[in-house]
């Protein structure tokens, strides 16, 4: 990841320097949009567990402090240790506070884009704690000091030969060997010793249940559980907007998370963590980090109802030709488009423009969170802010000036078209970046008003 | 039935062909079509952009021209979806109302106000169908592919009843082409290469002719096709049902 | 103090009230069908399924794949001859990092995705289905159910400290979306469908 590019636009158009790459990763995402569309049509009730999903959520949003309480007291009678983190920092300073109180320096980790969106790894590395990521694509990314690209898949940029040569340098691999079976058995060694060595284990939360305090983590690798199950302490992380009221609603959301997901009907592992093990302390930390902040704007709050599947980025054209790094964040494609501005509008002003409202994004996601519609509302929030470049706040407000005065688009279309001068993707200059790629097209001899004028008038 | 013909600004200035084909199409079913002569722009580069609040000059200019009309019509499922979502002016008038529930985008009138069963055209070709986002995911034209629904299509539908046309399959039938307003341009790269991506579908499956109810998105890609030297070529779907010489 | 401060927050921005829903998915399907379907996804997830009609025939199978050399442990009292019987925890759950294979009973089995519900009480040490390179899960072919409502309908009448759905052999496909069985956990798995 080219770190030091904060704006998608420019960030995508390093991406797209190399086409057949380009290719190569649409060609791949698209093939795990098919591989959902097949899933989710063999459901005859899709659409339906979609609108109970959805509702189950809003329900959770509008109930959230009671359920919060109802979990942490369940969770507390279960025998788990209970945490409160306002933001990322002490979400941070509470799990290196358990390591250090428990003489522990190094720590194995499953996927929780939490943890991605808090720094973790980085600020426990920096108090002299080693973490190793236990997935094998955060594995792989992790020894390649990059951010993940996918909250699903996330090494999904990466070639197998480009692994190959990672892990030939990190694992001692046969140098030139890029058999996916081969690397995989690679990192299941390395990382089986490392199981088996570390006192603590942190994994992210899919689900937490309001009703019974349990906790459920879906992994395909079992990396959460061979942690988990391993360690003597099992720290598990999750937003404050994960919970679930019911146990029976689980039975909704696993249906739905890996279909959206990976096209899988249920990931291999679905693990309900009630009470630790004998001599086991296990923690959660729930995390708000501006959550409750986001809670509470109108047009923006149902992103919280987000389950993490990736479905969004799959089918997002604009996401599979442009990379996840290219959104700048923990959390990439659409959904990261309307979640990352509620932390900081200036840092992600370019991202609701990141988009062409196509809407797919929206189709594709299990709760029916209205993607699109945030991204569109987004923009008017960031321009009215005065968030936009000068040069299209001035044109902008010519082009609303003009095309309000019929006599002045009449004038300015007779004189070549210049209305178009205004208007945002045909500006007759070399520069333009619609001549990259495009042709205008041929201008008539006559505007349609011209015609009709002379013909019907 | 008196309706009100609403010609998107560029294809005013730019294709004038496509709208002379929807007011010819609309009288040949029945419609007295009326054009307000002081129409401009509904809006949408601007509210898509973020600027909504520089857009309220035009929506009212929007709501006076076309008030008190049976229905709306335009050739584009964007700009009608636009005028559909987002007509608001501080005004709020009553026409505003009704102008939101009247305005149609020309395929959904014909299929489910018009009622049209029959098209006396003929388009000998081979035609590939794109599918605006807009007209498709927003007003619903047609089904999309992400859902676990029937399928349908009212631009195909009305496709259908032309004489000779051959549609071609598709590799992905309802991805975006990149075009997305300003998006063209902000985003040129990746706006280049979805556009790129989706004319050589068509172009992979042997389309003479690439159409659909929106012109932008085949304005996008005709000056792909062009830029590419390519044979195949865009016609907005008023054009084949209105039926020309080719 | 973050809980109180989070909390208010959350209260004071939190929406009206929104009803939950009730889930009414009716299965119109019969159990043979069930058995059937769960067959075929056991099969797409590269499981063995192995339709038995006693322990002795599941007996028989393991003794017929048994390496002399290979460490293998089992949870069924009924299948102590052929197998190391574990009836309790008495080690560090470390102890089972050579287990080759280990053979476990599922309350029950899903059949819309494969997964079979086991909970701590079946296999002692939480970490056994995951450390061992293969697994071989018994579940009676009358505790087949469709779906996950029904799954969920069964397991609120019951009682666990932990439980996992198990739906085939730990797998990636991380490198390239190319399937590799094996990520972490099993290599392999075996279904013996009893009854």
């Amino acid at each position: 990841m080219n770190s030091t590019i904060t704006n998608h636009a420019d960030a995508a158009i390093q991406f797209n320097l190399d086409e057949p790459r380009v290719d190569w990763h649409d060609k791949t995402l698209w093939f795990i949009r098919e591989k959902r569309d097949l899933a989710s049509h063999a459901i005859p009730e899709w659409e339906q567990l979609r609108e109970y999903a959805s509702q189950i959520k809003n329900n959770v949003l509008s109930n959230l402090s009671q359920y919060l309480q109802e979990f942490e007291k369940n969770a507390i009678a279960n025998g788990v240790i209970v945490h409160w983190a306002a933001d990322a920092a002490e979400h941070n300073q509470i799990v290196h506070s358990i390591l250090k109180k428990h003489q522990i320096d190094r720590m194995v980790k499953s996927k929780s884009m939490l943890t991605e969106e808090c720094g973790l790894n980085e600020y426990l590395e920096h108090n002299g704690i080693e973490v190793i990521d236990t997935d094998l694509g955060e594995r792989i990314v992790q020894l390649a000091k990059e951010p993940p690209s996918h909250i699903v898949l996330p090494c999904i940029h990466w070639k197998k030969e480009e692994i190959g040569e990672l892990f030939h340098k990190h694992l001692g691999t046969d140098k030139g060997a890029s058999d996916p079976k081969y690397l995989t058995a690679a990192a299941r060694e390395h990382l089986r010793e490392t199981f088996l060595t570390r006192r603590a284990a942190l994994t992210g939360v899919n689900f937490a249940v309001a009703e019974t305090g349990e906790f459920v983590v879906s992994t395909n690798e079992g990396n959460a559980d061979m942690g988990a199950h391993l360690a003597d302490i099992h720290i598990a992380c999750m937003g404050i907007e994960k919970i679930i009221p019911q146990q029976q609603h689980l039975g909704v959301f696993l249906r739905l998370l890996a279909r959206s997901a990976t096209g899988q009907p249920i990931t291999t592992y679905s693990s309900h963590f009630k009470k630790p093990q004998p001599h086991q302390e296990v923690h959660i930390v729930l995390v708000d980090n501006g959550r409750s902040v986001h809670l509470g704007k109108e047009d923006f709050r149902n992103s919280l109802k987000c389950i993490r599947c990736a479905a969004c980025m799959n089918t997002c054209p604009v996401y599979r030709r442009s990379g996840g790094h290219s959104y700048h964040n923990a959390v990439a494609g659409p959904i990261g488009s309307i979640l990352t501005p509620n932390f900081d509008m200036r840092a992600n002003k370019d991202l609701p423009f990141a988009s062409t409202l196509c809407g797919s994004c929206s189709n594709v996601c299990p709760v029916k969170i209205d993607i699109h519609d945030q991204l569109y509302k987004w923009r008017q929030v960031l321009m009215k802010e005065g968030l936009g470049p000068t040069t299209k706040n001035a044109s902008m407000k010519m082009m609303g000036w003009v095309l309000s005065k019929p006599s002045l688009y009449n004038i300015s279309g007779k004189a070549a078209r210049l209305v178009l001068k205004y208007s945002p993707f045909v500006v007759s200059n070399k520069l333009n970046p619609w001549y990259k790629q495009r042709e205008m097209p041929a201008p008539p001899k006559e505007s349609f008003k011209e015609w009709y004028k002379k013909n019907r008038g | 039935m008196r309706v009100a013909l609403f010609i998107p600004c560029y294809v005013d200035q730019f294709y004038p062909n496509v709208a002379i084909a929807t007011l010819e199409l609309l009288e040949k079913h029945g419609c007295t079509v009326t054009y307000p002569l002081k129409q401009t722009c509904c809006g949408q580069p601007m509210a898509n952009s973020g600027y909504e609040h520089e857009a309220e000059g035009c929506s009212m200019l929007f709501a006076e021209n076309f008030a008190g009309y049976d229905y709306i019509v335009c050739p584009s499922g964007s700009c009608t979806l636009h005028i559909k979502h987002h007509l608001h002016t501080e005004k709020n008038a009553p026409e505003e109302a009704h102008i939101r529930k009247t305005v149609y985008e020309l395929c959904e009138f014909m299929v489910d106000v018009l009622k049209v069963d029959t098209i006396n055209a003929s388009f000998p070709h081979k035609v590939g169908m794109h599918q605006s986002c807009h007209g498709q995911r927003g007003l619903h034209l047609s089904q999309m592919s992400e859902l676990n629904a029937e399928p349908y299509s009212k631009p195909g539908s009305l496709l259908a009843m032309v004489k000779d046309v051959e549609l071609i399959q598709l590799d992905r039938i309802d991805e975006c082409c990149g075009f997305g307003g300003t998006f063209c341009v902000a985003e040129e790269a990746v706006s280049g290469k979805m556009g790129k991506d989706r004319v050589a579908d068509h172009v992979r499956h042997e389309a003479e002719y690439i159409t659909g109810a929106d012109m932008s998105c085949l304005m996008h890609m005709e000056g792909i096709l062009k830029r590419q030297n390519s044979n195949t070529k865009v016609i907005h779907i008023a054009e084949i049902l209105n039926g020309i010489d080719n | 103090m973050s809980r109180e401060q989070i909390l208010r927050e959350v209260s004071k921005n939190q929406p009206a009230e929104r009803a939950l829903p009730v889930i009414d998915i009716p299965v119109t399907t019969t159990h043979a069908e069930w058995v059937e379907a769960l067959k075929k996804r056991l099969d797409i997830l590269h499981v063995d399924v192995r339709e038995v009609t006693d322990y002795s025939a599941i007996k028989a199978i393991l003794q017929q794949q048994a390496v002399p050399q290979e460490r293998s442990v089992t949870t069924i009292v009924a299948l102590g001859d052929v197998s190391t019987y574990i009836e309790t925890v008495k080690e560090d759950a470390h102890s089972l990092e050579d287990v080759d294979w280990a053979i476990i009973p599922a309350h029950f089995g899903v059949a819309e995705n494969g997964a079979m519900w086991v909970t701590e009480s079946l296999i002692q040490y939480r970490v056994l289905p995951f450390i061992t390179q293969q697994l071989a899960i018994v579940v009676n072919r009358k505790d087949i159910v469709y779906n996950m409502h029904q799954a969920y309908e069964r397991i609120a009448e019951t009682n666990y400290d932990f439980g996992v759905f198990i739906a085939g052999p730990s797998k990636t496909a991380d490198i390239e979306q190319s399937l590799v069985l094996g990520a972490h956990g099993p290599k392999g798995m075996t279904l013996f469908l009893l009854g």
